[in-house]
């Protein structure tokens, strides 16, 4: 609706329009006068009473729109609300034994049953979703940053760096990450989630750098950045300051993607005993634990469909931010 | 295109040995493998010193790891340190029960992701379309030892309640031979086969249905729409063809990684195959069988990164490498 009204005539800026493109160079050539100035000003020499949007409040607009990906938010919320709150939460501790109720069916006292020690599948599904959470987020965070800064790094100044960037990648994707995340368990040892995070972190950087990298190689040509240069910005104020805000679209998206892949893998690494070991808690774990009470289906069923859920969650919010900072796509989605 | 080939084989033999080599000098710093013999008083002390100079887990690893090429390249990759037996007949055994199950898995999960793929986008938002959408969704967010699990208690407690036997739970055979093997065969390897195929159809449907809607968006579509093609040869000719292309490279690098990534599966059902083999010699930390184990995976991963870009650049007349 705002699109319409969008002024499409210079006359419309008589004064601004010549330095536009000096004064603002971090905004996307292709992207409209208006949004890239993103403060909250009107258009009053048109006369005409428009409400200005920045690029953000599009991209906000955009998600909100996208009801797949709200409902998506608002099951992280829950989910991970439950996991920091597991104290509150949870009914019963990690390690609390009921002796009158083992291996018991899902009732009203025990939501998902207990297991063949009379512990209380629901809070140690809570417990594990904590852990879970604590592992997804901060490989997604670490590995964001370090993958950020050495893709910047290596696509800004080319040479070496681009060189043993691109080799290491090279090594990383000659073998399925799990056979490498099993390889490198054995040797940096498994235990608490802190530990499997870092191995994650370790073999996780490579994606997020690669895509920075990318859009760094492209964006270096553009004309922006060569005015930015030419008005006497540095190295550092170039990449950051200018470079580095437009490759935040597809990275947050990684980022996002990465928390629930993340999740995944070290469900996987925990099953198969790589990966978390009891006493913390873990998803991956329960599921492992269960294996031997096959006739006990909801010790199987809960801690997995928990797994499906966050990562089906997180998923959603990940497409929908996919969609929502797509600076292409100006269509609102219904 | 054969320039292209030749210098991509020449690049990648330098990154396999760098790969293998990091990976050994990792695997060796992972553990002591004789502290299991060690730890068994049936085993006297000479024997073991014997198989540490044998197997030269005396010298430092970086010089072991000429020696492992040697017996790589030489010996069918040497043997087994817990068990001392040849590793190549052991491998060759594992790779075959892999294959059998992946191949199967694999054409099924193609056949009907294209299918379906097609249909979705043709049918763009129908019922059709959104179910199969939220299974390609679930297929992407379950873990793949969850379904394996899911389909192992149902079909034991099949089994347990109604003593009716379907599917077979774990292992490859009950039968030691005889005119049924092979229905016994394909009883055990149903489950395995139906896991695999799940997540495999949830990826390449997606694929199939993107790739679909991108081509029949595209001017040549339009234009063979307007000099009055009839629809079933517009999806047919000008769509369905192009829109191939991408799902090849996707079922080849897909089927690399697979060799080598079937592991949880595998586990789950106790399958003889290579990535329980793998997940065996880790838990016993037999150096030479899990870089065996890392060797061939590498070299699936590349041989057939390779082929999904000569078949790419083979069905795709628009991209010249050279």
């Amino acid at each position: 609706m705002t699109e319409s009204l969008r002024p499409s005539d210079d006359s419309l800026y008589p004064s601004g329009q010549m330095e536009g493109n000096a004064v603002l160079p971090e905004g996307d050539p292709g992207t409209g006068f208006l949004e890239t100035r993103g403060g909250p000003e009107t258009t009053e020499q048109a006369g005409l009473d428009l409400k200005v949007r920045g690029q953000w409040a599009y991209a906000r607009m955009r998600f909100f729109r996208h009801r797949l990906a709200v409902a998506g938010l608002i099951g992280i919320v829950i989910i991970f609300g439950a996991g920091i709150l597991a104290g509150v939460v949870a009914p019963y501790g990690y390690f609390q034994i009921d002796l009158t109720h083992i291996l018991a069916g899902p009732s009203s006292t025990h939501l998902f049953g207990t297991d063949g020690l009379g512990r209380d599948e629901f809070s140690r599904v809570i417990w594990g979703i904590r852990t879970s959470m604590e592992v997804g987020v901060f490989v997604a965070v670490v590995s964001t940053f370090i993958g950020l800064v050495i893709g910047a790094v290596a696509g800004y100044y080319g040479g070496w760096m681009d060189n043993l960037l691109m080799r290491i990648t090279d090594l990383v994707l000659t073998l399925p990450l799990l056979v490498i995340l099993l390889t490198a368990a054995t040797l940096l040892g498994q235990g608490n989630q802190w530990r499997v995070s870092i191995i994650l972190v370790l073999f996780f950087w490579t994606g997020i750098a690669r895509v920075v990298r990318g859009v760094f190689l492209s964006l270096r040509e553009k004309e922006y950045v060569e005015a930015a240069k030419a008005s006497g910005a540095g190295d550092a104020r170039l990449m950051f300051r200018h470079m580095l805000p437009n490759t935040l679209g597809p990275v947050v998206v990684n980022a996002t993607l990465a928390v629930g892949f993340a999740i995944l893998i070290e469900s996987a690494l925990s099953f198969l005993g790589f990966g978390i070991k009891p006493p913390t808690p873990s998803l991956g774990g329960l599921v492992a634990d269960a294996q031997q009470y096959s006739q006990q289906w909801w010790l199987t069923v809960f801690p997995g469909l928990t797994i499906v859920l966050i990562v089906l969650c997180v998923n959603f919010v990940g497409d929908g931010l996919r969609d929502a900072l797509d600076p292409q796509q100006r269509r609102m989605r219904a | 295109m054969l320039t292209y080939i030749v210098r991509r084989i020449l690049y990648s033999i330098p990154v396999l040995f760098l790969a293998t080599f990091v990976s050994f000098i990792f695997v060796s710093y992972a553990g002591n493998p004789v502290s299991l013999l060690r730890q068994n008083p049936r085993v006297p002390k000479s024997t073991i010193e014997n198989l540490i100079h044998q197997q030269h887990l005396d010298v430092s690893p970086f010089v072991r790891y000429f020696y492992w090429l040697d017996s790589v390249f030489l010996h069918g990759f040497g043997k087994s340190l817990q068990t001392l037996q040849p590793i190549w007949p052991q491998m060759t055994r594992t790779m075959g029960h892999t294959l059998q199950f992946i191949v199967i898995s694999e054409v099924l999960a193609l056949v009907l992701g294209i299918a379906v793929g097609i249909y979705s986008a043709i049918r763009q938002y129908s019922v059709f379309d959104y179910s199969f959408t939220t299974i390609g969704f679930l297929g992407f967010a379950m873990p793949t030892f969850w379904l394996a699990l899911l389909l192992q208690i149902a079909f034991t407690d099949i089994f347990l309640h109604w003593n009716i036997r379907i599917f077979y739970t774990s292992g490859l055979n009950t039968l030691p031979g005889g005119p049924a093997w092979s229905l016994d065969r394909m009883q055990h390897l149903a489950l395995p086969v139906l896991t695999l195929l799940i997540i495999s159809f949830a990826l390449y449907s997606r694929y199939m249905r993107a790739s679909m809607l991108d081509v029949i968006n595209s001017d040549y579509v339009r234009t063979a729409r307007a000099k009055g093609v009839s629809e079933w040869r517009v999806i047919m000719k000008h769509v369905f063809r192009n829109a191939l292309i991408p799902i090849t490279t996707v079922a080849a690098l897909n089927f690399g990684a697979l060799i080598g990534g079937a592991i949880v599966t595998e586990t789950v059902f106790s399958l003889d195959g290579f990535g329980y083999w793998f997940i065996q010699a880790l838990n016993s930390l037999d150096i030479y069988e899990m870089m065996a184990y890392i060797f061939i995976t590498a070299v699936a991963v590349v041989v057939f990164n390779l082929i999904a870009d000569i078949m790419y650049g083979f069905l795709d007349p628009r991209i010249r490498y050279d």
